[in-house]
């Protein structure tokens, strides 16, 4: 149990990931501010799109597409965060 | 929070970039030294969750939505310069797989949600604990600790927009912080459950060393 909470917690993590769909869609606080003051206006165009508006390109069902994005996106940044924190203690595991 | 391209300028681009590329090359520095084998599943986990977490908008008055920043919750567990590593993985990320937060803004947002946040919540968590300890220390240090990271980060956010020449100060600062202490709220809440559940579950991880 004490060494697997980890693994219970990325389920947590997934878990939350698939309440994606039930997110208010209205403006966040600073859309709103560049709303309201006149400038979202200057917003640019990304010059390229992955997933882009965390809704997964392609799939007819909305809910399904955002649910899969938010997996893809919470599995991806565990992964890079772990392995990043895994390089960075490489060093002392072989010195120890 | 995050700003998408187009709102600052090339000068507010350059210095956040410069700046927020030194912290980072300092919190990698700082985590090469100190971070410890029992703190890497935590920062995947933090980073895992604050990405997931961020997704979750939540409706605030006025027709307006506020998601959590996270850094707070990262510091308070890992430390500043560790929750500098996790919000930059998560901030690069949106940017560059999800389009959230532009890729000229990435060096201002990793400045403001990351290091800003961390830093505040950090020293915020820290300053309410040295006057009341155990479970309501933790409890109302992270929901103050939080709701800091968010305020603060919506100054900077309103001065680089300012300085960029978007909106005058004297209008999207008030604006900027005014709908941000309401997302501190939500974000304080949030933060001070999910530490009332590590502390029910896995209060160990609150002795970790913070780097």
């Amino acid at each position: 149990m004490k060494s697997k909470w980890w693994l219970i917690s990325l389920l947590i993590c997934l878990a939350v990931a698939c309440l994606s769909p039930l997110a208010s869609s209205s403006p966040d606080g600073l859309e709103r501010v560049a709303e309201d003051e006149g400038f979202i206006g200057l917003a640019g165009e990304a010059p390229f799109q992955v997933i882009a508006d965390y809704v997964f390109p392609g799939m007819e069902n909305e809910a399904l597409a955002t649910i899969l994005a938010g997996i893809i996106g919470t599995l991806i940044l565990f992964g890079v965060a772990y392995g990043i924190a895994w390089l960075l203690t490489l060093r002392k595991r072989q010195l120890a | 929070m995050h700003i998408p391209d187009g709102f600052l300028n090339v000068a507010t681009v350059a210095t956040t970039y410069a700046v927020s590329a030194g912290g980072v090359g300092n919190a990698v520095r700082v985590a090469n030294k100190k971070l410890g084998e029992k703190q890497v599943p935590l920062m995947g986990i933090l980073a895992a969750f604050i990405f997931a977490a961020q997704m979750l908008n939540f409706p605030i008055a006025g027709g307006t939505s506020g998601h959590v920043i996270g850094a707070a919750l990262a510091a308070i567990l890992l430390g500043p310069w560790a929750a500098v590593l996790i919000m930059s993985c998560v901030l690069i990320a949106q940017s560059l797989i999800f389009q959230d937060g532009g890729l000229l803004a990435l060096g201002a947002n990793i400045f403001n949600m990351g290091i800003v946040a961390s830093f505040s919540g950090y020293y915020i968590y820290r300053l309410v604990n040295s006057l009341m300890s155990g479970r309501r220390g933790t409890l109302v240090g992270s929901f103050a600790a939080a709701w800091g990271s968010v305020f603060l980060a919506s100054i900077f956010c309103a001065i680089e927009l300012a300085v960029s020449g978007a909106s005058p100060i004297g209008v999207v600062l008030p604006a900027m912080t005014g709908v941000h202490a309401l997302i501190g709220i939500g974000e304080g809440l949030i933060t001070a459950a999910v530490l009332g559940l590590v502390l029910a579950t896995r209060a160990d991880l609150l002795q970790l060393q913070r780097i």
